[in-house]
């Protein structure tokens, strides 16, 4: 466990130095939600997915939905580092003709399993995935990663009832919860201090977990595939911006590139 | 006489036999959707999602990237509006293997009134781009069709009855999804409908050739994509228009006509359809005439073409 741990916060630091690099680069996109996500990310892509980067398309794969599309920065930094595509692709972020559009397209990037970049989409999608490999006794395992934020929309708990009345065990939600959201916190602009109460009224199993600690990430999703017949939400608790001292816990932060100087205060701190 | 609704639920059961793919997700209609069998047959290939069409719409989405072809089960006012959103960034942006299999289009579920009535779905969603259009004008059509959607690429929107239309078509019809059909030709105008407006084109034929006026006759099952080469075919030689559809004029099967008119300019057109204005509740048949969509009024469009 402790090389399983050592490996992904490497590589959590590594997927953090990429999705700003990307978002200076471009000089757009969203660096909070894309720092606060690396630590799962990583756990995903570099512990826990059975994927196959020579064959993105492979049908026995472990899929992920990255329900908070605006942060795939965070995401194509994990998919080039697994090997998906190359490195350099990550240059081509938001710019004309690049495969890393401002919010993924699935036809577009090796390895992604799902367009997304509307909130509150990728639950009934991860949820049509689940049911539809199951039922053909495909043992891969489905991966949702929604914003607290993105909690506000309706359709997640459409969602939330599809998955626990077909007890979808081999789906796993993982709420990246920042408390932060475009305009302001979420508590001034729509409370969700009770997710994890609401998921657990919804039926769901709930695991409560600080988000930037790999240990109790991987523990989390280690556990949520010993419960088959039911579905799992990690409520992982963040830190929006996390790893960068000025962006932390920043509203501003959400969909603001930073300028050059700023960039090199991010990255002399990612290195640490 | 059927619904052509009945044809949906009849087409997914044989469907559904020959193929594991095939999918039913329900919004808790599907006695109205007539797919209360396919769920007793088939339930390793039914969902039903409750009244919740959004999510409906999404994990259609997710069935698809997983091999399947799933037939999203609604009515028309919710899969077009309530889930228009879902439909486009989750169905059509991806380019997903989704039906969307809605009922109540246009003004035939009559007595429900304008909840229920969908007058603008066919715009919304001929607007969606990858997005197929299609409804069938009878129960033969509807079937054939819906079959021949299963195996179209990318996301369909097929649109049926509420109320049962008459019988027009042979069991055995051949229809292909993209072309339309010249049910009269050699006439002086053409007349262009589809879905089961058909029927009131038809009649209109009928009073007009009484009075030694023919027309061609185009069921246009397909909206999007239009077959351009059948209406070039008519309408090179006739220069005169009349579209008739169950939708409102704006944006429907008379825009579509109208715009290819337009850009290859050709002739004169007549839209019959709601002008800018929501049902009510009422027989169809007086609802047809009230908003001026029935049989006369398609005649007296073409006699009035036929002045000038």
């Amino acid at each position: 466990m402790r090389q399983r741990v050592a490996n992904v916060e490497k590589m959590a630091r590594i997927i953090r130095q990429e999705a700003i690099k990307m978002i200076y680069k471009a000089q757009s996109g969203h660096p909070g939600g894309s720092l606060s996500e690396a630590d799962i990310l990583a756990c995903l892509y570099f512990d826990q997915m059975n994927v196959r980067p020579e064959d993105p398309h492979w049908d026995e794969r472990d899929r992920f939905v990255l329900s908070k599309g605006h942060a795939c920065p965070g995401l194509y930094a994990s998919l080039a580092l697994r090997g998906f595509f190359g490195m350099e692709q990550l240059n081509t972020l938001r710019q004309f003709g690049s495969i890393l559009q401002g919010h993924p397209v699935m036809q577009k990037v090796p390895g992604l399993d799902m367009t997304t970049g509307s909130l509150g989409q990728g639950l009934s999608v991860a949820c049509g995935m689940a049911i539809g490999l199951r039922r053909r006794g495909n043992d891969a395992r489905v991966y949702t990663l929604l914003g607290d934020g993105e909690c506000d929309e309706g359709q997640v708990w459409e969602a939330a009832m599809t998955a626990s009345k077909y007890g979808l065990g081999n789906l796993c939600a993982i709420v990246d919860h920042n408390g932060l959201q475009n305009d302001s916190t979420t508590c001034v602009i729509q409370p969700q201090e009770n997710i994890a109460e609401r998921f657990e009224c919804f039926g769901w199993r709930v695991t409560r977990i600080d988000g930037h600690d790999a240990w109790q990430i991987l523990n989390a999703l280690d556990e949520a595939k010993r419960h088959p017949g039911q579905p799992t939400l990690i409520l992982a608790r963040t830190v929006k911006g996390k790893g960068v001292s000025y962006m932390e816990n920043v509203v501003a932060w959400h969909g603001t590139a930073p300028n050059e100087a700023q960039f090199e205060i991010a990255m002399q701190e990612l290195e640490g | 006489m059927a619904a052509t609704r009945d044809a949906f639920g009849h087409a997914v059961l044989e469907l559904a036999k020959d193929d594991p793919r095939i999918y039913v997700v329900d919004c808790d209609i599907s006695k109205s959707m007539k797919t209360v069998d396919f769920a007793r047959k088939f339930p390793k290939q039914h969902i039903n999602v409750g009244i919740a069409e959004q999510n409906g719409a999404g994990v259609c989405a997710g069935l698809a990237t997983v091999g399947n072809i799933p037939f999203l089960s609604t009515y028309a006012v919710f899969a077009s509006m309530r889930a228009c959103e879902q439909v486009r960034t989750s169905i059509c942006y991806p380019h997903l293997n989704v039906k969307l299999a809605c009922s109540h289009g246009g003004l035939t579920p009559a007595n429900d009134g304008a909840t229920h009535q969908a007058i603008e779905d066919v715009a919304i969603m001929r607007a969606l781009p990858g997005m197929t259009v299609v409804m069938g004008a009878d129960y033969n059509a509807a079937k054939a069709l819906t079959k021949a959607a299963a195996y179209y690429d990318g996301p369909v929107y097929l649109r049926y009855t509420r109320d049962s239309v008459p019988d027009f078509y042979g069991h055995d019809e051949v229809f292909e999804i993209g072309k339309g059909k010249l049910l009269r030709s050699g006439g002086k105008v053409t007349v262009v409908s589809f879905g089961e407006m058909l029927h009131e084109a038809l009649a209109a034929a009928e009073i007009l050739r009484g009075e030694g006026v023919e027309i061609d006759l185009i069921d246009m099952s397909t909206v999007k994509p239009l077959d351009i080469d059948l209406l070039k075919e008519s309408l090179s030689r006739t220069g005169r228009c009349v579209t008739v559809e169950d939708h409102s004029m704006i944006g429907g099967l008379g825009s579509a006509v109208g715009e290819w008119m337009a850009e290859n300019g050709c002739g004169r057109l007549i839209r019959i359809g709601l002008n800018d204005c929501f049902g009510q509740s009422g027989p169809y048949e007086v609802l047809l005439k009230h908003y001026g969509m029935d049989r006369e009024s398609i005649a007296n469009a073409v006699r009035k073409l036929l002045l000038n």
